[in-house]
């Protein structure tokens, strides 16, 4: 076939058409065999062992206990149970740690480029200091050198609005739903599509007349106004409010967050924060001063500039930087097993070392995880463009 | 320009070959004999699909070719119970545990020290043995059912009866499992004792919550900070442990005994040379101690043995080590070097140990234990 | 800060003082409120730390166990070894300095780091010795270096090839016997800050090349080949470092054929070296999207082919760009060695577990936890700076 068009053309070892696909071809054949030999002696391994990949034992009762779990489940409960619990930890640490992160990295970042001298040091300092720690040995300290090392439950701090904090965890004051709850519920909902209706009729508006109303404070209000007519008219009070307190040994009452709980989002909070501080500072120092002084010039005052010309700007830039800081605070989250809370990563732990099944959990981790940043990423992929478009 | 990107896909592949199998990849040598190194092992898989014939040979006594061509043992152990598996202050391995590696080390090779210890934790235990990253498992391993068909392994024989007991603080006033209803509980992951908690507890409506730990320091030391009302493991880990607690005395054991815990080693499935080879040391062991041999004098022992089980034990008479595939005198080098099971088990829990554990069923039958050795024959 | 460099006339030092009070903390009511406020948590945390750790902490817990935590469990007879390679690193660093650094303040300070360590920590005898020596031996270097640099710049350079395989022989050792000098220390009894720079060490060399070709790979025009890089790199973004550590430590020896083992240390290597590679891959990435499309034609129109015109005009300005990222990758790097404690590696981490579980030293977890953050602390920032005045020379953004 090649020997006709050789003659007169370049031979087709040299011709690069050729070369791209055998080069490819190649390429295929070379990766498909390396997977192919390392599942092969995967499998032979497993076999001569009388072990067959399946995921069936999922099934099968776990038999141990989890410590925090946000839906029921006891020792008869499935594998597949116990991973779920896992899984929500997951997103209740990475929720948790990402909000707080979040407030407390725009802080920093803001009160990195104060004019104050103090501030502007204090937060430098911060982000130095925690930027060259390795987040492993700051969690385990959280978790040994603090939250363990506060007094027993007889000696419990007690800070006002009745937190008690102990070795035995953090107690905080906690609502407990009323016979009136499930109607407070409807009117929280009533509330939200209200706000939603304020937020479109003001978005629709600000198209309209090019104006630019507080779009986001309004529909703020809006919820909150109705949701404190509620509790105030209801007769009986939603949600009854439980405090901490101690008894004997231990600490009942309100909600007690465990000393791993609060180790792991304080640490991971804390960590976090620092990166997203600098984002947020490299975000706002990306937007030239040329744009402050032009918006002056138009007439805007100090907090117009800010919201209508610096921030939109600066969000662009902050944007990608920060998908991927709140994706390594979720991936971070695994080091949970360094402190003991059972999240998706520590649970399957737990039930590889109980099946023996090694093979399909850290599949199936890895594929959680897989699933987090893929969701995350095009959450805010989406978010991304949203912003985008405003600019125009 | 795009020849470079054909060249480069190439070498990142190569690359990662490199990098997923480089360095200190070594060939051991197979079931039949002969070596087989490594690029002829991956062609034989990718050729010939995994045929018995393919898989027999690494049955029966690869292992201890295996071990012998490599020069020595390696023996996943504990690093975190004092008197079982620990690393004392000159960093080197000790504990009744390691000490039975020893006495294999001493069976295969006349010479205690030709063991790697390797610290294996609870939870990449099982793996380490399957994938044959370890030769045997000492590890205060407890002797289930499914851990000696699903997890692809072979209990040896129980080297220490154990039962899972409950360590509070002596001035909590708790007595009994029932006074920890509400109370948090540490615990270790990846263990029976996780498992027998549960059931425990749920059988008698006690409810409680588990703080559970990745390995045994981190459990002890959360318990030690006042994390947990109590902390639970095999009673000889509680009693080690509570040694090198800040205050051993204000901590107390409850009288209650949550579940059977025989601990023994544990070897891979299909290899019953290397079972048998394990199984024998640990006999051995007893028999020193029933026939009153010792390091100190099993020299003389040999010289005058006259019972012939005795001499068959010494190597005097028969081949009894042959046929488990070693020296005659493998069992004269475990009690010379290592000792009787007596020597071993004073050495690491006798009463001048800090971790001082009754001997109780870890006695020979005719003392009212549980050690009985089969005939030497 | 910016008023400093301003050339106002000069003024009476109480004045300066005072406008700059005023300037800087109480230009307004709430100017005056936060730096009021930010005092108080200087002065909370400072007298609470300072407080702590000349008072209640127990630093013996380090100075006993610093050897521990220095080299984990090698072998004290083999110990010269791992100095001999010091010596050797130092000696490079000092000449490398006394060349290309020759005014360099900060170089000589560099270079006396090891004499004050001496000082200052408790170390034994020989320790003491050799940390001296180490510091002679650096300004040893820097004076060679500064006198003949054209001579030894060659050498240096070579130096630096083979320090890594230099470093791996010496710390692993070479004689088949157990005992004496050159007996192999096994790598189950490497440990402490040894492994951990061990592992980062040969995690950044190799997962650099690896990276540029995934970066490559990903650029490339072949659909396979753009699409396998494409693969790997969000795979392994998308997933934690433990989980790839739990692999290679779980998984990695049911991949291999029968008999067939790889080290521990060497498959934590293998798994941060994969990892980090994935990250350092989008890096170059960027540094290649930055390189404007005239480099390539202007290249092809001096005639030369792909490959050259890769590895001489495009990746040497790809990479010069993005010098502050790398240093940032690796030191990220430098950090995440520590997740291989949970695999049970005694590096830093681990080994401060143990020896936390001493009986002597329960419940100390705040001396050591902070001693070893210390180190981290000061070797990452120790890094970042470096890789500030390496910008700062080679003039990263300024053309």
């Amino acid at each position: 076939m090649q020997r006709e068009t050789s003659q007169t053309t370049i031979p087709f070892w040299r011709d690069e058409r050729v070369l791209k696909v055998l080069g490819q071809i190649a390429f295929v054949i070379l990766v498909g065999l390396f997977f192919s030999v390392i599942f092969r002696n995967m499998m032979t391994g497993l076999a001569k062992q009388g072990i067959t990949l399946s995921l069936g034992f999922l099934r099968g009762v776990s038999g141990f206990d989890i410590a925090e779990t946000l839906f029921p489940y006891d020792r008869n409960s499935t594998y597949l149970q116990a991973y779920q619990i896992g899984l929500l930890n997951t997103l209740l640490v990475s929720v948790v740690g990402i909000f707080f992160a979040t407030i407390l990295g725009v802080v920093l970042g803001v009160a990195r480029l104060s004019t104050n001298f103090i501030i502007n040091r204090l937060a430098a300092f911060y982000l130095e200091l925690i930027r060259n720690l390795s987040l492993l040995v700051f969690l385990i300290f959280w978790y040994l050198g603090v939250f363990l090392k506060l007094p027993k439950v007889k000696e419990a701090i007690i800070w006002t609005g009745n937190i008690f904090l102990s070795n035995r965890g953090v107690g905080i004051p906690w609502g407990i739903p009323t016979a009136s709850f499930p109607t407070f519920r409807l009117i929280l909902l009533f509330g939200f599509i209200l706000a939603l209706i304020v937020f479109f009729s003001l978005r629709a508006y600000s198209q309209r007349t090019g104006r630019a109303p507080l779009t986001l404070l309004w529909t703020l209000l809006t919820f909150l106004l109705v949701a404190a007519a509620g509790w105030i008219l209801l007769p009986e009070k939603p949600l009854a409010i439980d405090l901490p307190r101690v008894q004997g040994l231990r600490l009942t009452g309100g909600k007690i967050l465990t000393p791993e709980f609060m180790a792991l989002t304080s640490g991971l909070t804390l960590y976090t924060a620092a990166f997203i501080g600098e984002v947020v500072r490299a975000g706002i120092q990306s937007v030239s001063k040329g744009q402050v002084e032009a918006a002056r010039a138009l007439g805007l005052n100090g907090f117009q500039t800010l919201r209508l010309v610096v921030f939109p700007q600066a969000l662009r830039v902050i944007v990608p930087p920060l998908t991927s800081q709140y994706l390594n605070l979720i991936k971070n989250s695994s080091l949970a097993i360094s402190v003991g809370y059972p999240d998706v990563f520590y649970v399957s732990n737990t039930i590889q070392n109980q099946t023996g099944r090694a093979v399909e959990m850290i599949g199936m981790v890895m594929l959680t995880y897989l699933a987090f940043s893929l969701i995350t990423s095009l959450l805010m992929n989406w978010y991304n463009k949203k912003i985008k478009l405003v600019e125009r | 320009m795009r020849k470079i990107f054909a060249i480069t896909g190439i070498l990142i592949v190569a690359g990662l070959v490199l990098a997923a199998c480089g360095g200190a990849a070594t060939s051991a040598p197979s079931g039949s004999g002969e070596t087989v190194t490594v690029k002829e092992t991956v062609i034989v898989t990718v050729v010939a699909p995994a045929s018995p014939a393919v898989v027999a040979p690494t049955g029966y006594g690869v292992t201890l070719e295996t071990v012998k061509a490599r020069g020595n043992l390696i023996c996943g152990v504990n690093s975190q119970v004092p008197g079982f598996g620990y690393v004392d202050a000159n960093g080197n391995f000790s504990g009744f545990d390691v000490d039975y590696c020893r006495a294999l080390a001493a069976a295969i090779f006349g010479d205690p020290t030709k063991v790697e210890f390797r610290p294996v934790t609870a939870a990449e235990r099982f793996t380490a043995l399957q994938s044959g990253e370890i030769d045997i498992l000492s590890r205060n391993t407890t002797w289930t059912l499914v851990r000696d068909t699903e997890l692809g392994g072979n209990f040896v024989h129980t080297t220490f009866y154990d039962g899972q007991g409950m360590m509070v603080p002596a001035d909590s006033g708790i007595t009994t499992l029932q006074d920890l209803e509400g109370g948090t509980i540490c615990v270790q992951t990846g263990t029976t004792t996780e498992l027998n908690l549960a059931d425990v507890m749920a059988s008698l409506g006690v409810s409680y919550t588990p703080a559970v730990f990745e390995d045994a320091d981190a459990t002890f030391a959360a318990y030690s900070e006042g994390r947990c009302d109590a902390v639970t493991t095999d009673k000889s880990g509680l009693v080690s442990r509570r040694t090198v607690l800040a205050d051993p005395a204000a901590h107390v054991i409850l009288d209650v005994t949550m579940s059977k815990e025989p601990l023994g080693p544990m070897v891979r499935h299909g290899d019953d040379q290397w079972f048998d080879i394990a199984q024998w040391t640990v006999f051995a062991l007893f028999a020193g101690e029933e026939f009153g041999i010792t390091s100190a004098n099993v020299d003389e022992v040999k010289a005058s043995a006259t019972a012939p089980e005795v001499k068959r034990l010494l190597g005097l008479e028969g081949d009894l080590g042959l046929k488990l595939g070693l020296t005659n005198d493998w069992a004269y080098n475990i009690l010379k070097l290592v000792g009787n099971y007596e020597e071993v088990y004073n050495r690491n829990l006798g009463p001048d140990t800090p971790t001082y554990i009754p001997r109780g069923l870890n006695n020979l039958y005719i003392n009212g234990g549980l050690l009985y050795a089969p005939p030497f024959r | 800060m910016a008023n400093l460099d301003t050339a106002l006339p000069p003024l009476t030092e109480r004045s300066t003082i005072l406008r700059w009070l005023r300037k800087n903390l109480f230009g307004s009511w709430l100017d005056s409120l936060l730096t009021i406020v930010g005092l108080l948590i200087v002065y909370w945390a400072l007298k609470g730390f300072l407080t702590w750790a000349f008072t209640a902490a127990e630093w013996r817990v380090v100075s006993a166990n610093l050897r521990l935590l220095m080299i984990g469990q090698y072998p004290i007879e083999q110990v010269g070894r791992l100095w001999l390679w010091l010596a050797f690193l130092v000696f490079l660093t000092g000449t490398s300095f006394g060349i290309w650094a020759r005014q360099s303040r900060f170089a000589v300070g560099v270079l006396m780091l090891p004499a004050v360590l001496a000082l200052v920590f408790p170390f034994e005898g020989a320790a003491r010795t050799w940390l001296l020596a180490l510091t002679v031996i650096g300004v040893a270097g820097w004076l060679g270096g500064r006198t003949k640099p054209e001579v030894l710049k060659r050498s240096v350079i070579a130096g630096w090839v083979i320090a890594l395989p230099i470093i791996i022989l010496l710390t692993h050792g070479f004689s088949e016997s157990t005992t004496g000098f050159w007996a192999v220390a096994k790598t189950n009894l490497w440990g402490g800050l040894l492994l951990t720079f061990l592992l980062t060490v040969v995690a950044i060399l190799f997962s650099f090349p690896l990276g540029v070709l995934l970066a490559l790979g990903r650029r490339s025009e072949l659909p396979a080949v753009r699409w396998f890089s494409v693969l790997y790199i969000e795979l392994v973004r998308g997933v934690p470092l433990i989980t790839i550590l739990f692999m290679a430590q779980l998984m990695l020896p049911l991949f291999l054929p029968e008999g067939m083992t790889i080290d521990r240390v060497l498959r934590a290597m293998v798994g941060i070296t994969l990892f980090s590679a994935a990250y350092l891959a989008e890096n170059v990435r960027g540094g290649l999207q930055a390189i404007p499309k005239g480099q390539y034609e202007a290249a092809q129109a001096l005639g030369l082919s792909g490959a050259q015109t890769m590895i001489f005009i495009i990746l040497p300005q790809a990479l010069r760009l993005i010098i502050p990222i790398l240093v940032g990758q690796f030191i990220a790097v430098f950090k995440d060695t520590a997740l291989v404690a949970i695999v049970g590696l005694l590096d830093l981490v681990g080994i401060a577990k143990t020896v936390l579980a001493q009986p002597e030293f329960l419940g100390l977890q705040r001396e050591v936890y902070v001693f070893i953050s210390l180190i981290y602390w000061v070797l990452s920032y120790g890094m970042s700076y470096l890789s500030q005045r390496l910008e700062e020379r080679l003039g990263v953004g300024k053309r």
